[in-house]
């Protein structure tokens, strides 16, 4: 399917049309610094951004409004001046081609909307959150998928068995005890990644250059020898990118985010070299600390350079021996690490299953600590807001009514929700309107919606206060750097809106649009989706192991890249692709992805939904979901039928149906 | 109710009489089906013959078979503890009202408090002088910016060209679509510049060891490492579950008496696990160097692999930088594996692992830090080629900085009457200690001694210098009831840095040590230490 590009006049064309202005602005003001960026960089350290940011560094209070106000009036008369020139030039002027190549980078990065109706605000609508409907094929795939690993086990065993006693090759050098020295690896932890991972491992680690946004560039790459090597040839695709947790677009390498990053890389250099509690401590550091404290809703937080070592070193400054945590199944390993290298006992309980988590407070506080039967002294609960493998979102009302019975400490992960969810993209309390200050603590990553890197911890002062002197990590790791600290800035004052008015907006709702909409023309043509409706990471199933790769190479040859997990980040029969949705992308994007999708699925043999979990045709006049019972009953339709829609039906239909209650 | 169930009854005895057909029926049928099994006659023959002889017999074989359904169908693990008390539902509701959890934080102690107020706020860039909150200049002996590649213009632009093409963030962990040329560009650069195989970079320094070592020890293998390492490898040796023997601090006889031991225990076992040796080329906690090379001959000997630290010594010894093995040279790859950080004196961010191409392919799928978080910054990966590429070309500004090491020793070392320098003469982080006669007539404890020092600190700011104390809380906090031996002294860290000339150096210098004698000739101090 040939990739639909804009049309780089649509926005010149509408340009003199007064009442479009407003939407225009946030694209308008991109092209602006980037021209400023490129005809005079000279003469940039004086005047735009860096006093802004300057001045929102010292004193963010009262400079807000001047802030909010010195970007806008800046761009918005320089946009006029462009007008004026434009509306005096009355012959044809073409963009000249420099223009239009950075005008083609500038939507490689993030697509341009092409209708403003398509956007939706991600909020819970007030019933309680229900587990998705987990659909499954006829019994012949999961038969054969299981045939499939049995076969690929036994193979690989035999192989090992042979080849260590009789092979010279130096795989198995490393799986034998040589010289005495015992092997490096086990023949048994290495047995997934060397039998069935390498199998598959082009389809892994694709090396990329340039922007992870709506495209994403790989380097070409062949391999001659089964994987174990690749050459590159040399040679790169621009590949539509489902894949990147580029949640709110804003992996950009121009626009404002990235030019405030220029800034404060001339400003503060390249690092401060130290941790918080040396001479780490930026005024910087602070500044963004107190953005993201106001932004998650908690009195304070921190900032840690990476999102895996937030987890990993929290939870052992919080609970040690004599504690609880109570962790779901499905919780992310820096999770269980950290839970591990605190001293508590683990306990976990069965993925978004209150009853389950309710009957394992229970025992857990009538039963006391093992052996000694003393109570605990406390008892974490441990959840994710958003499973990135799932796309499942933590039922969060359920948590909190447990939590005013049992009294137990709630922390929440939001690596993926934090700026992915809610109407103002504050993650799963803003999603579902309830007040962070219910939850003890906040943890999300910085690395995902932010297009930055590292994480953060949101709680009381009190807490905050306390972790900064006894988590390890900010005593003795190294503090982010000055760009990753700018990126998170910006990006956080572009979605709260002081920056760039109005442009977090549309990138909230235009993930919130896509994500719904992409769900539901998945659903629709008959794939096996994943997780719940607002949720912007939405796995399809595949089932046997053939098609992890199967699915992968013809998304490829479709120029679509996409990351197929299988066992075992997944159950071992239910492997599965993912897609990462984006606000960078628009309709034309997931148009595109659903065409190739509804190919590689009929080619596959992925179309194997039921209809229990959504997809179905459109009630008739008249009939509403809560009547359609009746409706069933009174027509003698007894079961779903299986969707199978037709592409030309699911992009028509999509837009509209999107918007409403999913089916 | 009585008239209705006689007319129902007969029309129930019919159905009644149609079932007892029906299922006579299929039972024999089914019969015959089974007779037609080979070998069932036996079987049928077996039990009428016991069911008819020996009815007890026949019964105790049902009961076998019941216990064996039962056996087979219950989980092989116990549910519950041995000690489970089964209680009633009220009872446990009137447990949960009655339990009172702790705060889910403690209170911070008083110590912390102050220490917490006294961190210092810089504004602006990080560099040999740093401009604090408070709006004063002061000369930065606080950082890892040993050779002020901060300040370096053609780095910063650099990667400034790098944020103009990658953005900053990957946005993905390596393994999906977050491995980006550069990051490979630098994994080749690192190694070259070791003289490995290979090298694996990871997004964060402090982590890395700990991800490193439970990716290859797992339980069951034995590690033999040094008392005093680091939190970072102390907590990776928890994580990887492996038996850790413990050595003397650098006392190659006492490590030569543990592998000795550990050889000699697996050889009468029959048993061969991976067993390593896990320490630090500069250590943190104390400065100096561990001896490679009896290292080398030591694990050569007692077939032990070696990990090496070098979080604090890569970047820093050697003729350029390359760390322990080009300082004492050893072929770097003799060592197993080499760890180390882009985030100190490279001023970029994140860490390595070096070592063969094995050694290395192994982590990407095996290392928690690296499979489970987004990669590292493009920027940082092209700053860290950038310095290191600085380092191999220009190996004059590590002579530079080893000066104004020489020159801030001389005047802490030989002439203060309170401390001592622990740290290798070539190490950029001067690590100084109170002498064992101060601590013994002032019998200060550790507590007393990391309020001095942070007096320190705060004294040598008030006369313009920013210095920092060592850290040994987190690991002192980590350490078990066995570790009672494990002697982690506090100390004051200084951190030279080439930005900075001789003069101001030694200036430095003396400001520190007049800080020093201050504090510790303080009335109120003097009388704590010896009232106490």
């Amino acid at each position: 399917m040939p990739r639909k590009l804009a049309i780089p006049f649509t926005g010149s064309a509408s340009m003199p049309q007064p009442e479009r202005t407003a939407e225009r602005r946030p694209s308008q003001s991109k092209g602006n610094r980037l021209s400023q960026f490129f005809s005079s960089p000279k003469t940039r350290e004086q005047p735009a951004a860096q006093p802004a940011l300057m001045a929102m560094q010292s004193n963010p209070v009262p400079t807000a409004a001047s802030t909010l106000a010195l970007p806008s009036i800046l761009l918005s008369s320089a946009a006029v001046n462009e007008h004026t020139h434009d509306e005096s030039a009355t012959i044809f002027e073409p963009l000249d081609s420099t223009e239009t190549s950075l005008q083609r980078r500038r939507d490689a990065q993030f697509g341009p909307q092409l209708d403003p109706a398509h956007s939706y605000v991600s909020m819970h609508h007030g019933e309680p959150l229900e587990a998705p409907v987990i659909d499954e094929p006829p019994y012949y795939y999961v038969l054969t998928t299981y045939i499939s690993y049995l076969l690929l086990l036994a193979l690989g065993h035999v192989r090992d068995y042979f080849g260590k006693r009789f092979s010279k090759k130096p795989l198995y050098k490393t799986l034998k005890a040589s010289n005495g020295y015992a092997p490096l690896n086990s023949d048994f932890d290495s047995f997934y990644t060397r039998r069935l991972k390498l199998r598959i491992d082009d389809t892994f680690a694709r090396t990329t250059t340039g922007v992870p946004g709506r495209y994403i560039n790989l380097l070409d790459r062949v391999s001659d020898n089964f994987n174990e090597s690749y050459k590159y040839l040399g040679t790169t695709t621009e590949t539509l990118n489902m894949s990147s947790y580029n949640y709110l677009g804003f992996a950009q390498s121009e626009g404002p985010c990235a030019s405030a990053v220029e800034d404060c890389v001339q400003k503060y250099g390249l690092s401060f070299c130290s941790s918080r509690a040396d001479a780490g401590t930026s005024e910087l550091v602070c500044e963004v600390e107190q953005a993201v404290a106001e932004f998650v809703g908690k009195p304070d937080a921190m900032v840690f350079s990476m999102g895996f070592v937030t987890n990993a070193s929290t939870f052992p400054a919080l609970v040690s021996k004599g504690c609880l945590i109570i962790s779901d199944e499905l919780n992310h390993a820096s999770i269980r690490l950290g839970a591990r290298l605190s001293g508590a006992v683990i306990r976990s309980f069965k993925h978004n299953d209150m009853a389950d988590l309710e009957k394992k407070l229970r025992e857990a506080i009538a039963q006391g600590q093992p052996r000694t039967h003393r109570p605990w002294k406390k008892i974490l609960v441990a959840v994710e807001g958003l499973y990135s493998m799932e796309g499942t979102m933590v039922d969060l009302p359920g948590v909190l009514n447990l939590k005013d019975t049992y009294k137990f400490h709630l922390y929440v992960d939001e690596a993926h929700s934090i700026g992915a969810l809610g109407p103002r993209g504050r993650g799963v309390c803003d999603y579902f309107g309830i007040d962070p200050s219910r939850v003890d603590i906040l943890m999300g990553t910085l690395t995902k919606s932010f297009g930055a890197n590292g994480g953060y911890i949101a709680a009381d002062k009190v807490i905050i206060d306390k972790l900064r002197s006894s988590n390890a990590a900010t005593m003795l790791g190294e503090s982010p750097t000055p760009a990753v600290l700018m990126q998170i800035y910006a990006s956080l004052k572009i979605i709260t809106g002081d920056l760039v008015p109005g442009e977090g907006e549309e990138r909230l709702q235009r993930i919130a649009f896509n994500s719904r909409y992409l769900r539901l023309g998945l659903k629709r043509l008959g794939l096996i989706v994943y997780g719940h409706d607002d949720s912007p990471i939405i796995p399809i199933a595949l089932y046997n192991p053939a098609k992890i790769p199967a699915f992968s190479h013809e998304m490829l040859k479709r120029k679509i890249s996409v990351v197929v997990v299988g066992y075992p980040a997944t159950p071992l029969i239910s492997s599965r692709a993912r897609f990462c949705v984006s606000a960078a992308h628009n309709k034309d994007d997931l148009d595109r992805l659903l065409a190739a999708c509804d190919e590689v699925a009929s080619i596959l043999q992925l179309k194997f939904s039921t209809g229990i979990a959504g997809g179905l045709k459109p009630l008739p006049e008249g009939v509403t979901p809560e009547t359609e019972a009746a409706w069933r009953k009174a027509n003698g339709l007894k079961s779903v039928e299986p969707p199978r829609w037709s592409l030309e039906d699911v992009i028509a239909r999509g837009a509209t149906d999107a918007k409403l209650r999913l089916r | 109710m009585r008239a209705r169930l006689s007319e129902l009854h007969p029309i129930a005895d019919m159905d009644l009489n149609e079932a007892q057909t029906y299922i006579s029926a299929s039972l024999h049928s089914l019969f015959e089906a089974f007779q037609r099994v080979p070998g069932s006659a036996v079987l049928i023959r077996y039990v009428r013959s016991s069911y008819q002889n020996d009815p007890i017999r026949s019964a105790i074989e049902l009961i076998l078979v019941i216990f064996f359904v039962r056996y087979l169908l219950s989980p092989s693990y116990p549910t519950h503890g041995s000690n489970y008390i089964k209680l009633r539902e009220d009872e446990i509701d009137e447990l949960v009202r009655d339990w009172e959890p702790e705060p889910l934080v403690a209170e911070r102690t008083a110590f912390e408090e102050s220490e917490a107020e006294r961190i210092p706020v810089v504004v602006g860039p990080t560099g040999p002088k740093v401009k604090l909150g408070n709006g004063r200049t002061v000369t930065n002996l606080a950082s890892y910016n040993f050779y002020n590649f901060n300040a370096s213009e053609s780095i910063k632009e650099k990667a400034i060209q790098t944020l103009r093409t990658y953005g900053v963030g990957p946005c993905g962990p390596p393994q999906f679509y977050g491995t980006q040329d550069v990051h490979m560009q630098t994994e080749a650069d690192i190694a070259s510049f070791l003289g490995t195989q290979s090298a694996i970079v990871y997004a964060h320094a402090f982590s890395t060891i700990t991800s490193v070592i439970p990716c290859f020890c797992k339980r069951g293998d034995v590690i033999v490492a040094d008392k005093m390492v680091n939190y970072s490898i102390r907590k990776g040796l928890e994580a990887s579950r492996s038996s850790i023997r413990w050595f003397n601090h650098n006392d190659m006889a006492d490590l030569e008496r543990v592998m000795a031991k550990v050889a000699e225990e697996q050889a009468k076992k029959k048993i061969l696990t991976r067993r390593f040796i896990v320490t630090e080329g500069l250590f943190e906690m104390v400065g100096d160097c561990s001896d490679l090379p009896k290292l080398i001959e030591l694990k050569e000997r007692y077939k032990f692999r070696l990990a090496l630290d070098e979080t604090n010594s890569f970047g820093v010894l050697g003729r350029n930088g390359r760390g322990l093995t080009e300082a004492q040279n050893v072929d770097a790859e003799a060592v197993d594996v080499i760890v180390g950080s882009l985030s100190g004196p490279l001023c970029a961010a994140g860490g390595f692992c070096a070592g063969s191409a094995d050694v290395v392919r192994h982590q990407r799928i095996n290392a928690l830090a690296y499979t489970y978080s987004a990669a590292l910054p493009a920027m940082s990966a092209v700053t860290a080629s950038e310095t290191l590429n600085v380092l191999q070309c220009n190996p004059d500004i590590l002579i530079q900085c080893r000066e104004n090491i020489r020159a801030m020793r001389a005047q802490l070392d030989p002439r203060s009457d309170w401390v001592v320098c622990t740290s290798d003469p070539e190490n950029p982080i001067i690590i100084l200690v109170f002498k064992p006669d101060v601590i013994q007539t002032r019998r200060l404890s550790i507590e007393d001694q990391e309020r001095l020092f942070s007096d320190c600190v705060e004294e040598s700011l008030v006369n313009g210098v920013l210095i920092t104390r060592l850290k040994t809380t987190p690991l002192i906090n980590s350490l078990g009831p066995k570790d009672t031996d494990v002697n982690i002294q506090p100390a004051l860290k200084v951190c030279i840095t080439s930005g900075l000339s001789k003069k101001e150096i030694e200036k430095a210098g003396t400001t520190i040590r007049h800080a020093i004698t201050k504090v510790m000739t303080r009335k109120t101090n003097r009388l704590s230490g010896s009232g106490s």
